[in-house]
């Protein structure tokens, strides 16, 4: 944790000082007559997180923070493969939801999460896989008519089979 | 007594079979809108407006208003069950509600929100049916420089929210304020942190996406992580006798929120640019403030949960009052209701009370029934919610994290911002690891927007000058209380560390 | 009340599909899935209202077979939006509601790589006209009283608008030239707040259309001095044009259609003829009375005419306000 704490403390100055420059694009002086400029407002405020950072730092020198007192590491063998899993698996959802349709991706995700690493029974993870996205797309598509992406052109002719249905 | 007889009007026609069904049902499908994650009053009312064209106005706008009001009392309950905020306006209910759920409290919580909104929203009918012609004046008088020292009032009110870590928790307020200016610069006109030049973030950072990210995704993990993934949420269960000692528990302690929330926000969401969210997390933050046991904030106290869910169903109230008094909405909802109203031929505006007096009146009396109704279908959906929450968590962590991606996707359109949830949801995993508290920036991303361009119209007002916050005669007194406001604890915190500092070296 | 809506898009529809063919009409295409309708401005504005109210008549009238489905794309004063139909995956099913953003934009932000003419045209479904307009206590009830009143200010006359570039900034910076004026000019997110702000007297003046300013019109709030119109406005016949006064200058906002590159032709007819249908309906018709706007129907190929003389226009309005 104590590693932790100054290396995210030091990806949070990195990512102000980013925002400073990139607010510079605009003025971000303060004009007499029309008071501060259209980048003023994000370059003193990512200043201020700057300076915040600075001072994370100082407290984690002085060793006066929780995370920079603790000896654990920020995740263990079991955190670091939950993280891997279930972040992972979010990751591949979204991924999957330009290529496969959002419908198709939440189903496979659905299955990798209740039925993998669940340990479900595999009628349980079939009945959740198959009929969360049907209700969801009769849900959106139908009621709410909210189109949700669809993924790739080939998943067209599903797709207008299901629209003949509902509209 | 004018005013009773056209409201005794406005009663019997909200009362006709066809308008009862119309709210019946309104506020149902409100429920499931509001319920869902990235789906909240203005999905419900501007998908089912087309429909309203097969009834009379007066039975439009009913069902439309009832949407709109089942849709408040429903952003409670994913806040209060799943932890993430459906709705802008239900970010507060997650401070208390959710650690409520967790220690198997739901129904309390539930039960608690339920009640606080109904006398939220009566309170706030009442107020409406009373005062709108003389409260609409008021707001007009809100320009820029108050609505910026109002919003300087909503931020001094949740200094204290944060963590204990000072730096981190202004880095947190800052950091939602700077994702708050992405986009474009509304007073310059030009394109403004553009990251990367990634085209997707010129429409900015929706608040959504921060909260799905932060409360869907982040936090979720990071509950996975600590528990091990053997989480087995609560025992609770719904019976009467437990709703009826629920209901004695908000009697006895939730009066005050309730109390604190009607009022407040109605008087916020009466204005037309700020609206029901800065109400409510006002209305948390004053309820806080006031409290004897303010350190019970955050932990589970049911004054929590009353406090922004009175102010967030009185504000919804309060925002129709200046789009049927003055035709602005005061609300993305509102602005969609405004436009039906145009349709259906009637022209919102100062005139539309003495010009279509049974339809303004047949609304308000429809506010009663609704708010009456609104409360028996939610309690009495109670149950299927908590029973939710009894699922396995193998089967509802994934849900959890379908429903934040459909629920980000719905609302935004775009999987630029979908990518966005997943990135800000990683990011805040491992930021809650370190002890950042992460609601003040979240809390930040949705007054930004409002806070940046009113300061700046107002420097402009006042070529440059900062005395314009000061002696205006509303702005100023607001002014000066948030400025004690956010001093004061700050003060406070640094006059106790140096106590302990001494203590240690003594 | 879904079902029966969706029963009566499908009978319509059907019947649609039915008359087409026997007019013997070569246009078979049909959208196969939901259109998305993207709205070139953020929800709530005057822009939303009036896709929404579009769409609206085409679900009531039952005149798609597929939804048009609204999607608020503002960002970036609508360059989000003309980005959004240049990379769009499906051009058939994408179409855009326009304001003139559609010509400002390109313009003052080149390095988006847009060229609206190679966008599709679909239906100018009218124009609304910008009216200058005052508070009932300000007294002044002529526009040369107006004039004086700015020029006694000297700088300190404060008008609001929905932020430089925009349309009303340009009407403001005419009036600034032409009149030897100098106005402190306010930023806002939308003419509604412009006009809110009006009444409220945060502001002294704006320059707002009709629609917007039309509820504190008719309850003496406000007072129109002059519109920037060709012609007289037939809700405010009283308020002359800046015509009458000797200059020859009118601004309107457009209010059209258009539909994504490389849309194919098949499509193109089809939303031209829906759009053509729904001009023509009661609603809209009344929908422009009501509001103000100014009918100004043209054929698809004049419109990519009208597109060019708008470029050049805006090129030259724009390079003034830059001086």
């Amino acid at each position: 944790m104590r590693r932790g704490e100054i290396v995210t403390a030091f990806i949070l100055a990195a990512l102000s000082i980013y925002m400073m420059w990139k607010s510079t694009e605009l003025d971000i002086g303060y004009a007499t007559g029309v008071g501060p400029g259209g980048g003023s407002w994000p370059f003193w405020l990512s200043a201020v997180m700057l300076i915040c950072t600075g001072c994370i730092a100082y407290n984690w020198a002085r060793r006066s923070s929780p995370p920079s007192q603790s000896d654990e590491p920020v995740l263990d063998a079991e955190g670091l493969r939950m993280l891997i899993q279930v972040g992972g698996g979010i990751i591949g959802f979204v991924g999957l939801t330009s290529i496969i349709s959002i419908y198709g991706a939440m189903a496979l995700f659905l299955f990798y999460y209740v039925r993998i690493l669940g340990r479900h029974s595999l009628a349980l993870s079939l009945a959740i896989t198959l009929l969360t996205p049907t209700i969801f797309f009769f849900f959106f598509e139908g009621l709410m008519r909210i189109t949700l992406p669809k993924g790739l052109s080939f998943t067209d002719p599903f797709f207008n089979v299901l629209y003949d249905l509902i509209y | 007594m004018e005013i009773l007889g056209l409201l005794s009007d406005g009663l019997l026609l909200a009362l006709q079979p066809i308008n009862v069904g119309m709210i019946l049902i309104g506020v149902t499908i409100g429920l499931f809108i509001g319920a869902m994650p990235g789906l909240g009053s203005v999905n419900g009312v501007a998908i089912l407006l087309p429909i309203t064209f097969l009834v009379p106005p007066e039975s439009a706008i009913i069902f439309l208003a009832a949407i709109y009001y089942g849709a408040m009392y429903g952003g409670a309950i994913s806040s209060i069950t799943l932890g993430i905020p459906g709705a802008s306006t239900a970010v507060a209910t997650t401070f208390d509600g959710r650690p409520l759920a967790l220690q198997g409290r739901a129904s309390l919580a539930l039960v608690t929100a339920a009640l606080a909104s109904f006398v939220g929203g009566t309170i706030s009918v009442i107020l409406f049916t009373l005062f709108a012609p003389l409260l609409a004046s008021v707001a007009l008088s809100f320009g820029p420089p108050e609505i910026f020292a109002l919003m300087l009032l909503a931020f001094a009110t949740f200094v204290g929210l944060g963590g204990d870590d000072i730096p981190k928790t202004v880095l947190s307020i800052c950091l939602g304020l700077v994702l708050a200016s992405v986009g474009f610069d509304e007073i310059s006109g030009e394109p403004r942190l553009v990251f990367f030049d990634i085209s997707g973030f010129l429409h900015g950072i929706n608040f959504l996406v921060l909260a799905i990210g932060v409360y869907g995704i982040g936090e979720m993990m990071w509950t996975i992580d600590t528990t091990r993934g053997k989480i087995t949420t609560t025992e609770s269960r719904m019976t009467l006798r437990g709703a009826i000692a629920d209901a004695g528990e908000f009697l006895r302690r939730a009066w005050r929120g309730t109390a604190i929330g009607s009022s407040l926000g109605f008087f916020v969401g009466i204005l037309p640019a700020a609206g029901a969210t800065p109400g409510s997390l006002m209305s948390y933050g004053v309820a806080k403030m006031l409290a004897r046991d303010g350190n019970e904030y955050g932990k589970g106290h049911p004054d929590g949960v009353a406090a922004p869910e009175a102010a967030n169903n009185s504000a919804s109230t309060g925002s129709m009052l200046p789009m049927l008094t003055l035709g602005i909405p005061g609300s993305p909802t509102t602005a969609i209701l405004l436009g039906g109203m145009v349709i259906w031929g009637l022209t919102p505006g100062p005139r539309l009370f003495t010009d279509q007096p049974e339809f303004v009146w047949g609304l308000i009396g429809s506010f009663y029934i609704s708010n009456f109704f609104a409360l028996v279908i939610n309690l009495s959906f109670i149950p299927l919610f908590i029973w939710m929450l009894r699922m396995p968590f193998t089967i509802l962590a994934p849900m959890i994290f379908v429903l934040s991606i459909v629920g980000g996707s719905a609302a935004t359109k775009d999987m630029h911002d979908v990518w966005l949830i997943v990135i800000f949801g990683l990011a805040a995993f491992f930021l809650r690891k370190f002890d950042y508290p992460l609601a003040p920036a979240v809390l930040a991303i949705v007054l930004g927007p409002i806070a940046e361009p009113t300061l700046r119209q107002s420097l402009l007002l006042s070529s440059g000058d900062p005395m314009i916050f000061l002696n205006r005669p509303i702005a100023g007194p607001i002014t000066v209380i948030a400025i004690i406001l956010i001093f004061m604890p700050l003060l406070k915190m640094v006059r106790n560390r140096m106590r302990q500092q001494s203590e240690k070296t003594a | 009340m879904t079902m029966l809506s969706s029963f009566v898009t499908k009978t319509l529809g059907a019947a649609a599909v039915a008359f087409a063919a026997m007019s013997g009409s070569a246009s078979a295409w049909e959208p196969t899935k939901p259109i998305d309708f993207v709205i070139m401005a953020g929800a709530g504005g005057g822009a939303d209202q009036i896709a929404r109210f579009i769409q609206s008549v085409a679900e009531k009238k039952g005149l798609t077979s597929r939804p048009l489905v609204p999607n608020n794309k503002g960002g970036g004063s609508g360059a989000e939006a003309l980005i959004h139909l240049k990379g769009a995956s499906d051009p058939d099913h994408t179409i855009l509601v326009t304001l003139n953003s559609y010509f400002t934009t390109p313009l003052r932000q080149k390095g988006l790589g847009i060229d609206v003419k190679t966008f599709t045209p679909v239906a100018m479904m009218g124009v609304d006209p910008f009216v200058l307009w005052v508070h009932k206590d300000s007294g002044i009830t002529t526009f040369e009283d107006w004039v004086e009143k700015v020029k006694a200010d000297n700088g300190e006359y404060v008008m609001g608008g929905t932020g430089s570039g925009q349309e009303d900034s340009l009407v403001i910076t005419f009036m600034e030239q032409n009149f030897g004026l100098d106005i402190k000019y306010i930023p806002y997110k939308g003419g509604g707040a412009v006009a809110k702000d009006l009444a409220g007297q945060q502001i002294m003046a704006s320059v707002n259309n009709p629609a917007e300013a039309k509820g504190f019109y008719e309850a003496g709030d406000v007072v129109p001095l002059i519109a920037f119109s060709d012609e007289r406005l037939a809700a405010y016949p009283d308020v002359r044009t800046v015509k009458e006064i000797g200059k020859d200058f009118s601004y309107y906002n457009q209010r059209a259609v258009v539909g994504a590159p490389g849309q194919s032709a098949e499509a193109a007819e089809y939303y031209q003829k829906l759009f053509e249908t729904i001009y023509n309906t009661e609603e809209w018709q009344e929908y422009m009375t009501s509001e103000s706007l100014s009918p100004l129907w043209m054929a698809p190929e004049d419109q990519t005419a009208y597109w060019q003389l708008q470029i050049d226009n805006h090129v030259e309005l724009l390079a003034k306000m830059e001086e």
